[in-house]
Parts: C-alpha cells; structure tokens; sequence
C-alpha cells in the first residue's frame, strides 16, 4: 500500500479550493465543488474497497514527524471510523448539488467553505494523533460558523455566537485535557494511548470530565442542545444536513475512540449520569419537537432524541449498544440528511420553514410526498429502514445493562411516532387549500437525484445491513474486549493500593 | 417454490408502486390482482402439504442483522399454524384486490390504493411466515404501516388523516411491550428463534428474573409483555380506540385490514407463543380476561351504532375478544378456528356493507336507509348469510351449522369447561355477548334492508344534526357517524328506484366468501379443533410436551349446549320487535338520552378520556419545555444569561439578581439530575 489514500481523502478537498480561488466565477466553482466531492467520494469507497474487515485494528496507516517531541502527523482507520469517512464523502455531493440554486451570493466562498470544512470533518475520523485531531475538530467549527453567519438566515448572528458559546467551553477543557495526557504520558499519539498507557483512576475522572464538557455538546445532549435547534433554523440547508450528518457524529466518536477505551473506570463510573441524560433527552426533546411550528426546529430537536440512543447505547459498554450506536449515528446521518433536504425542496419554493404555511402538497408533489415518507417512517424507526436497526440495537444494549434504561427509552419509540407523523401529516397531507401553493412544482430532476439515492440507501441498510456491521464488528468487539481487561486492570491497581495500606 | 407466496404480494407493490403511473390504471389493477391470486393459489398447495400432509419447511432468505452474538434472519417458515394463516391471508386478500376493481372503479389514485393493498398482504405474509422473534416485528410494523397508509387513503378528509394517525400511535403503544418482550426474550434465551425459544421454555417455568428493578416470573413477564403488542393489534379493550376510527378508510381496506387479517395478528401471536403462555398461567388469566371483557364491551358498544361499518368494526372488536378469551383458557384450536371462520364471515359482512354503501352512493348512516332488500338482493342474501354465519346459527342438537356455530360455540364451550374462576367469567361474558351480537346484527340487518326506505326522508337535516319528531329509528346525532366513505361534498341519498346491484366483479367475491362463512365450519372442525386436531396441528399449538390441547368433550350440561342459541335467539326477537314491529321505540329511547345510552353511544367515553389524559397533557408539556425548559432555564442561564451578564457588567450596572430566578430553576433542574442518578447508583439499580 504505497498510495497514502488517507490523506488524498482528506486533502484533495483542499486542491478543489484552491482551484476556486484560481477560477472563482459561480458557475466554475460550483462545478469545481461537485467535481472534486465526487472524486473524493469515490476516493473514499476506495478505501472501503482497500479496508480489511477482519482486521480490527487500525488501517492505511500513514505516519510522519510532524511538530516533533512525539506529536506526529499519524492517520489510519479501522471499523469505527471508517464508514463515517465514506458517510461525509458521500454526502458532500449532495450538500453542493442541493445548493446549486439555492445559494446565489458568494458562491465561489461558500463552496471553498464546504470544501475546506469536508477536509477538516474527514481529517477528524482518521487523524490519530491527539493534536491533528484537536486541530482538525476544532477547525472545522470554523467554516460553519462562516456557513451559518454568512448564507443563513435572519437570526443568523444570534445562532452562530449560541454555536460558538457552547462549544468554545467544551473546547478548552478537552485542550486542558490533551495537555495533561501529554505531560502524564509523553505522547500524543492516539494508537499508542490505546494500547498501553494506563491513566490513574483519578486522572481519568478528570480527563472524562473535560472531554465529556466537548463531546456532550457535539452530540448534542441534554441540557446542553440549545445550540443546535437554532443553529438548523438560520444554517442554509447544505449546512444543516452537515451538521446533523456528520457534526454531530463527532460527539459520538469521541467518546469511543476516548472516553470508553482510554477512561475504563471514569466511563463506567460516569455511565449512570449518562443514561440519565440520554432518556430525558429521548423523551423531553420527544416532548419538545411535538410542540414545534418550524420545520426545521422539528427535527433538530428529534435529532437531539435520537443521540440520546446513540450515547445510551455507547455507554453500556455491551456489544450491541456500540454497535448499534455507530449503526445509529450511520443511519442518521443520512436520514436526518435527507430529512433537511426535503425542508430545503420547499423553503426554496415558498421561503418559509413555517408548518402552518404548508398543508396537502401530496396533491401536486407526490414524488416529493414518497421520499418524504421514506425518511419520516426511518426517523420513527420503522423496521425494514435503516432507522430501525440503530434503535434497536442500542435499547437492547441498554436492556442488557438495565431494563429500565430501556423501558423509558422505548417511550421514544411512541414519541417519535407521534411528532414524525403528525409533521407529516401537517405539511403533506389535507386538501390543497393556499393560494400560495397552487402553482408549487414537484421535484425535479436534480433534486430527484439528490433525494432517491438516500432513500435506496435508508431502505437497502435496513433490510440488508450487513456491509455495515461487517465493518465494525470486529472493533466493537476489540474496543468492548480493551475496556473490559482495562477495568480489571484498574481494579487490580486499585486493590494493590489498598493492601499496600493495609500492611503499612 | 413456497418463498413466492410472500414475495408475489411484494413484486406487485413495487409495479404498481412505482410504475404505476407509467403502466396506467387497469394494468397496475391486473397485474397485483394476479400476482395474489398466483399467490393464493400456492397457499393453497401449502396448506395440502404441510396441513394435511404434515410436512414443515424453514426456508432462509437473507441474513439481517447480525450483532455479536446476536443474530436474527429473513426467513419463511410454513408449519400448521402458518398455513392456516396463508390461506386466510392470500385468500381473503386476492378477493379484496378484485372487489376493489369494482369498487374503487372511479378513483384516480387506483395504482396507489393496490399498491398499498399488496404491500400489506406482503407484511402480513411476512409477520405470519417468521422463524424469529423480529421478522414477526418487522411483519408486525409492516402492516401497521400499510394500515396508516390505507386508513389515510383518501388524504383530503382530515378524519381519515386523523385516524390513519391514531392507529399507528395507539400500536406503537402496544409495539412498546412488544419489543421490551424481545429485549427480554433475548436476554433470557439469547436468541430469537422460534424452536430454540419455544424448547427452552419448559426449564424456566416458575424461575425469576429481575426485570424493571424487581425479580419476576420470567415467562409471565414475557407473555404480558407480548399480550401487550397483541393489545395494541388486535384492538383490545384499552388499546381499542383506533379499529373504529380506522373504518375511515375504504371499505375494501376495513373488509382486508381491519377484520379478517390484521386484526387477528394478535391472536396469531398469542397461539405461536402458546408454548410460552402454557407455563405462564398468570398471564393466561390476564389474557382471559381481557379478551372476555372486550368480547362484551364492545358488542354494548355495537348495539347502538348507526354507521353501517361501525357496526361491524366494533363486532370484530368483540370477536376477537372470543378469540383471546379461547387462548386464555389454553384452547388455543378454538382460538385459531374463530379466526379462520371470522376471516371468512367477516371479511363478507365487510364488503357487503361496501356494496350496501356503494349501491347508496356513498352513504353509511343506516338511518337514511332501509327497506333495500328489492333493489339489492343479492347483497341482501350475502349479508343475511354473514350474520347467520356471525350469530352463530345452528342447530345444536345435530351440530349442523354456519360457520361461526362451530368456531364461537367451541369458544364458550371451552370457557365452561375451564372451571377456573377467570373462565367462568369467560364464561358469562361471552354467552352474554353472544345475545348482543345478535342482536346489534339483526339490528343492523333490519334497519339496513327492510322496514321504509328512509333515504328520502329527511335530506334537509341530514347533515345539519337535527331531526326531527316523526324519524322512526334511533334519531340521536352524532358528529361520528358522519363519516362517510369518500369525498362528503354534499351528497345525496339516491331514491329507492336509483339503487342498483354493484357489479359482477364486487359480488363475485361476495359468492366465494359466502362459501367460506357457510362451510367452513363444517369441513374443517375435526380437524381445528375435533378428533383430527393433534395431527392437524402438528406439534404447533400448546406447550411442546404434554400437549395442551384435547378433542372437544361431548358431554356438556345440556343447558350450556343450547343457552348460546337461545341468547342468539332472544338478541334477534329483541331486534325484530324494535326495528320491524315497533320503529318508533328507539328513536323515543335515544331520544330521551338515558346515562346508559349515552354511556354506549359514547363508546363509555374512552376517546374523552385518553384525549384528558394523554393527547392535551403531551402538547402541553411539550410546549412548556420546549418555552420554560429550553428558553428561560437553561438560554436563560447558559448562552442568553451569559451575554447579559457581560453586558450588565460592561454597563456597569450590576443587576445580578435579575438571573436569581433562573440560576435557581437551573439549580433544581441539575438537582434532579444528579438525584435519580444517585439514587440509581446507590439503588443498585444500575
């Protein structure tokens, strides 16, 4: 393997900017963006193609000096990171196509923006190095806030400083954190802290604080999710899809790539707090989006519900919640996705995200009213969609840890039934009665094609999963197998330190 | 070969689903219509051969979700108790899809409406097909969803959209046990396979496991569990107030859906568990009862009615309380054969109503009609053999009856002889709703097909809610009987001489039904639930060992033998004095709004009730959240309260207190927060 196909993946997205720069007329950059997401998509099934699911560790590795005393330039995959590389390639197109008309101001910066943000959210899944990854995570905070405050909406300014508020905070902790690994263990280096340094028992309860204070509001999860419905409403609809798709994934893979392998004890000491939040965001955020009259602050505040399933299940530390957490976090990456591209369709129509404003387009959309009801029964977690595999799985982690996480967890499974169906029903359903949508057009060809592979895909992983939990299943079991040996080596340090007491 | 019954359905709904706007109308009907006949043709042969012939197969499909140690995959399982179902389902199915070529024949969306039709059938396939516990899921929500779809049809009528909603929230409720019973039944016997499941179960009799933070009997956990999902489904009393509402839909739908299939996925699930529910005695009881109640509240209910389909829905609600109270009393033959007979007579009733309301143009309330029996027939003659068939009529001396003679009577028979406390309430409580039905049916009858024609009468007030002092049946209004099949804009009753026989390919299917619901008591009770039943069934109902199901006995009190038909006959004397010797009795009864009336009328207010209880509080706590709990607490105390604060310090006006409030809700908020995780901790509940 002499291609260092990692960093193509990661870097060609910037070649593609450059090039705007050079050529920066509308049309050449939007045409520049799509050419060079699809390339880096195909890169990115390549390295699918290349990925060895026996294996469960990492991957395509690359590795030079970079900054020196141990902090090196180190990329790689394995099962829990890989599909989210291909997740963020693959709807990256889709991000450029759905903003080919709906974005006519400084097309040529927001298309640089997106490109240097994908460069940045792929750089995160492999960097495997503490600073490339703190860099890189912290980065790409950078071309969505200019996402959000340029292109967005009236309260753009509003929402992008909320944004930036919260995970400003969240950000110096972890930093804090990585510092004091890096004098505790003098490497930064992500393969080596997995496979040998051992934080005290008290080191790792403040470590988990610290990375948890990010990671929490990444996910985002309860109390700390205001950011993100307001966030959705004033982002532009590429913007939103980024953010649901793959920002909030990030949360998710921190805390198994940090929080459980490298902090065994705090992690499991720490697991009921966790719980406690994942079911009241499941069922409070449920609770909420019921009562939403926008769009989209409807399923922004489902996806906060539907992280909650993702950490439930990461948390209980249990072969089936972490895997279905990463199935979770796949699948909503591409139905929340797609879910804000259908806002999109009609925001562009009629300018408003208003559900009052809407009622019976099945009567001159009904392509639009298909895909639509595609993505509203995989978000209710229908079985035979992709939706349902990820909620299962998690709640049967959970079951297995503690019944009753999973009882209150599967009231999200009345819950969200009842705000999915009854947008839908809001927004697509009834007689066309407004004036204002007597002439609204169904979808075109474009937006056809943006829509129908997502929903391929909702259906196909829902009835076939396999490709999927092929790949991570031998990295849940290692990472599951690594926590388990480090709690019993923690426990045995912990008993030696109480016998070394007692014969004092 | 078998693995086509299920995927026929599927391939049809694809074609006329996707391309039915490109093949046209009349193909997209054609080719589903085939494709389920094709399919109910191999049931058919699956029925000889593994019924009768006593063979099984397990065929897999596809692996599904696989998860560590946990796996569960797409496959056809066909043993007895599968192709029994087969049989209904395909059969019922074909005839619907070809009455719907009549009956639907002026409606532009027909490609959709098949589509969905055969998308069901698929589901249903399905749920009834699983080797495991989760295919049965996916089947289960399959059907679900293709009942929102159908019940929602007609997407311009906001009561169908309102309640296509309420059947899938009120059965996600139900799924809520359903899929805590998988969690469960994995974490007991890790695995979900029907024959693993089913052959380990007689070890854990009586034994404990914690569930919930308390240790519990593990089977009789399981069982209520599932016989919640069962609930939800089958429209048990509790989880019922979706079938009636979902007669929104068109009436093919309700005929398919809502009576003789899906409904009955419940009692499907409770007899495949049977090896189960036979060690969890506890469970059985509550299963009993339930059903016994149901059985009897909704015939009171039905009594009533003036919606033509209404009427039947919540006939089919009692029934299937017969049903569960048969699976209760672990006479799980009985419980199977009410289901296949019902599929038959039911799905009759159905459709025939469906040619009553496409013969009236539309019409449901049965206060406009009457008198029908000269301008129709031969729906008269269908409708009169689905009653016979559902009342139960026979001669019990020579055991010669209609369908439902056999199916109900075994029913009650197997409830007295029970002799347990729960059964003996069985016992009473569908003897007793045995005279109700007959007489909310011949009620119905009477009212629908003889007597005056009353469409004529009262036009003008028809919708307007009064009435007035000379209507001579039943003249209370109501705001749901109004719903009527397809697009109310004002439509008239037609006059007597206006009203003509639906055609051919609607009454066809009525024939063929007709058979079903006169014979098919008759040439299968020996082996559903006669002398025939052990090798019929095949090791499939009732517990593995010691097989829990006996040859009916013979020697019953001779009163128990002839009470259900001496009810059946005084609930018809109580129709026929009413609604043919005296009509102006009713209306002067539902006139006067006695408590019990409105109590019945009212369907004893349980819509009222979950509407207080649940619907009104979840939008009102969610908006008080989402303004109080995400606005002032923590917006106000995070991001919002911040900046503020730094303006306030920046101005130089210190006014800390203005947060007080706020820093003191988010106080609490973090309080609880850090109490239930205490008390899980300390409570070793985690």
């Amino acid at each position: 393997m002499s291609l260092p196909l990692l960093s193509l993946v990661t870097f060609v997205p910037l070649l593609g900017a450059l090039a705007i720069l050079v050529l920066p007329s509308a049309n050449a950059a939007r045409w520049i963006a799509l050419v060079t997401t699809v390339v880096v998509f195909a890169l990115s099934l390549l390295v699918w193609a290349q990925f060895d699911s026996h294996n469960s560790g990492f991957q395509l590795v690359e590795k030079l000096d970079w900054l020196g005393g141990g902090i090196s330039y180190h990329m790689g995959v394995d099962g829990i990171s890989m599909l989210f590389v291909v997740l963020t390639a693959g709807l990256m197109p889709l991000c450029i196509a759905a903003s080919w008309e709906s974005i006519q101001t400084r097309v040529a910066e927001y298309m640089i923006a997106f490109l240097v943000m994908e460069a940045m959210m792929i750089g995160v899944f492999c960097a495997l190095d503490l600073v490339l990854f703190y860099v890189l995570f912290e980065g790409g905070l950078i071309p969505m806030f200019l996402i959000i405050g340029i292109w967005g909406g009236k309260r753009r300014v509003y929402a992008s400083f909320k944004f930036f508020l919260y995970t400003f905070v969240g950000s110096v902790l972890m930093l804090l954190a990585i510092m004091s690994m890096y004098w505790y263990s003098g490497t930064t280096d992500i393969a080596v802290l997995l496979n040998g340094v051992h934080f005290p028992v008290a080191m790792q309860t403040w470590l988990w604080l610290a990375f948890f204070a990010s990671f929490a509001v990444k996910m985002p999860m309860w109390p700390v999710h205001t950011w993100l419905p307001d966030a959705h409403v004033e982002a532009p609809t590429a913007g939103s899809v980024i953010l649901a798709g793959i920002m909030l994934k990030m949360g998710g893979y921190g805390f198994l790539r940090f929080s459980l392998p490298m902090f065994p004890s705090a992690s499991e000491m720490f697991a009921p707090l966790v719980f406690t939040l994942s079911i009241v965001a499941i069922i409070y955020t449920s609770l909420v989006a019921l009562a939403q009259e926008d769009m989209k602050k409807l399923i922004a505040y489902s996806s906060v519900a539907h992280m909650g399933f993702v950490t439930m299940g990461i948390f209980s530390v249990t072969h089936q919640g972490v895997e279905g957490g990463i199935f979770q976090m796949l699948s909503h990456g591409v139905v929340s996705g797609a879910l804000f591209l259908c806002v999109g369709v009609v925001y562009d129509r009629l300018h408003t995200r208003e559900i009052a404003a809407y009622g019976g387009l099945v009567n001159r959309m009904p392509v639009y009213a298909a895909c639509f009801m595609v993505f509203t029964l995989a978000n209710v977690g229908l079985p035979g969609t992709s939706g349902f595999i990820g909620e299962f799985l998690t709640m049967l982690g959970a079951y297995l840890h503690n019944s009753w996480i999973a009882i209150f967890a599967a009231t999200g499974v009345i819950l969200s039934a009842a705000y999915a169906l009854f947008l839908y029903r809001r927004v697509i359903f009834g007689a066309l009665v407004k004036p204002s949508l007597q002439t609204i057009q169904d979808l075109s060809a474009r937006e056809i094609a943006i829509l129908a592979p997502l929903a391929v895909i909702t259906i196909l992983l829902g009835v076939y999963p396999k490709p999927v939990l092929d790949v991570t299943t031998p990295a849940v079991a290692k990472l599951i197998g690594d926590n388990k040996t480090a709690l019993l080596f923690d426990h045995a340090k912990r008993v030696a330190a109480v016998q070394k007491e007692t014969s004092k | 070969m078998y693995a086509a019954i299920v995927f026929f359905p599927l391939l049809g709904a694809a074609i006329a689903g996707l391309f039915g706007r490109v093949i046209g109308r009349r193909p997209s009907e054609l080719v589903t219509t085939a494709l389920l006949f094709a399919s109910a043709a191999l049931s058919v042969l699956a029925f000889n051969d593994v019924a009768i012939q006593g063979h099984k197969y397990i065929i897999p499909i596809l692996p599904w979700i696989h998860s560590g140690d946990f796996a569960a995959d797409w496959t056809v399982r066909i043993d007895t108790i599968t192709a029994v179902m087969l049989v209904v389902v395909t059969g019922v199915s074909s005839l619907v899809h070809l009455y719907s070529i009549g009956y639907m024949h002026e409606d532009p969306h027909r490609p959709r409406f098949f589509a969905y039709l055969s998308l069901f059938t698929f589901a249903m396939l399905m749920l009834v097909t699983a080797n495991n516990f989760l295919q049965l899921f996916f089947g289960w929500e399959g059907v679900g969803l293709a009942s929102y779809l159908l019940i929602g049809f007609w997407y311009t009528k906001p009561s169908a959209n309102a309640a296509a909603m309420k059947a899938f929230i009120v059965n996600r409720v139900g799924d809520f046990g359903f899929i805590l019973g998988i969690f469960g039944i994995w974490a007991v016997f890790h695995t979900l396979d029907f024959d693993a499941v089913f052959a380990a179960a007689p070890a854990l009799a009586g034994k404990q496991f914690i569930f919930a933070g308390h240790s519990m009997d593990i089977l009789t956990t399981i069982c209520l569990l599932l016989f919640v999902g069962a609930m939800g489904k089958s429209a048990q009393l509790g989880l019922h107030t979706w079938l009636p509402d979902a007669m929104e839909g068109p009436t093919p739908v309700s005929a398919l859906i809502h009576a003789a299939t899906m409904v009955t996925a419940g009692v499907f699930l409770v007899c495949r568990c049977s090896p189960l529910f036979e060690h969890a005695p506890a469970a059985r009881e509550f299963v009993t009862i339930v059903g016994a109640t149901t059985a009897f509240f909704a015939a009171s209910v039905g009594l009533f009615q003036n919606d033509i389909k209404r009427v039947i829905a919540y006939s089919t609600c009692s029934q299937l309380g017969y049903m569960f109270a048969a699976a209760g009393v672990s006479a799980y033959g009985a419980a199977m054969f009410h289901l296949f007979t019902h599929a038959f007579f039911k799905a009759l009733l159905f459709l025939s109503a469906g040619a009553v309301i496409h013969s009236m143009h539309h019409e449901q309330d049965m206060r406009k009609m009457g008198g029908l029996w000269k301008a129709i027939p031969f729906t008269w003659a269908m409708m009169l053999i689905g009653n016979l068939a559902l009342t139960g009529v026979g001669i019990p001396v020579l055991h010669v009856g209609l369908a439902g003679f056999y199916s109900k009577d075994s029913i009650i028979d197997a409830a007295y002889e029970a002799h347990s406390g729960v059964a003996t309430y069985a016992f009473v409580m569908t003897l007793l709703a045995a005279a109700m039905t007959s007489f909310y049916s011949w009620r119905q009858f009477l009212m629908t097909f003889h007597g005056r024609y009353r469409g004529q009468d009262h036009q003008h007030l028809s919708h307007s809610g009064s009435h007035t002092h000379d209507e001579p049946i039943d003249g209370a209004h109501d705001d749901q009987g109004h719903g009527h099949d397809a697009d109310d804009h004002g439509h008239h009753a037609p006059a007597l001489s206006e009203i003509h026989e639906s055609p051919k390919v609607m009454l066809v299917p009525l024939a063929l039904l007709a058979l079903g619901a006169v014979f098919a008591g008759m040439l299968f009770n020996a082996e559903f639930i006669g002398h025939e039943s052990r090798v019929f069934w095949n090791g499939t109902l009732g517990a593995i060992a010691g097989f829990g199901l006996e040859p009916q006995v013979e020697d019953f009190p001779a009163w128990v033998e002839v009470a259900p038909f001496v009810l059946t006959v005084i609930g018809f004397l109580i129709a026929f004095y009413y609604y043919i010797l005296h009509p102006a009795v009713p209306k002067r009864l539902a006139d006067r709004k006695g408590m019990l009336y409105l109590f019945l009328f009212n369907k004893w207010y349980f819509d009222e009730l979950y509407n207080f209880l649940f619907v009104r509080p979840a939008l009102w706590i969610g908006r008080f959240l989402w303004k109080r709990g995400d606005g002032t607490i923590i917006d106000g105390l995070g991001p919002d309260g911040v900046s503020a604060r730094v303006l306030d310090v920046a101005r130089g006006a210190a006014r800390l207190q203005t947060g007080y409030v706020y820093h003191y809700a988010l106080a609490m908020l973090l309080g609880v927060v850090a109490l239930a995780t205490w008390f899980m901790i300390s409570g070793g509940v985690l």
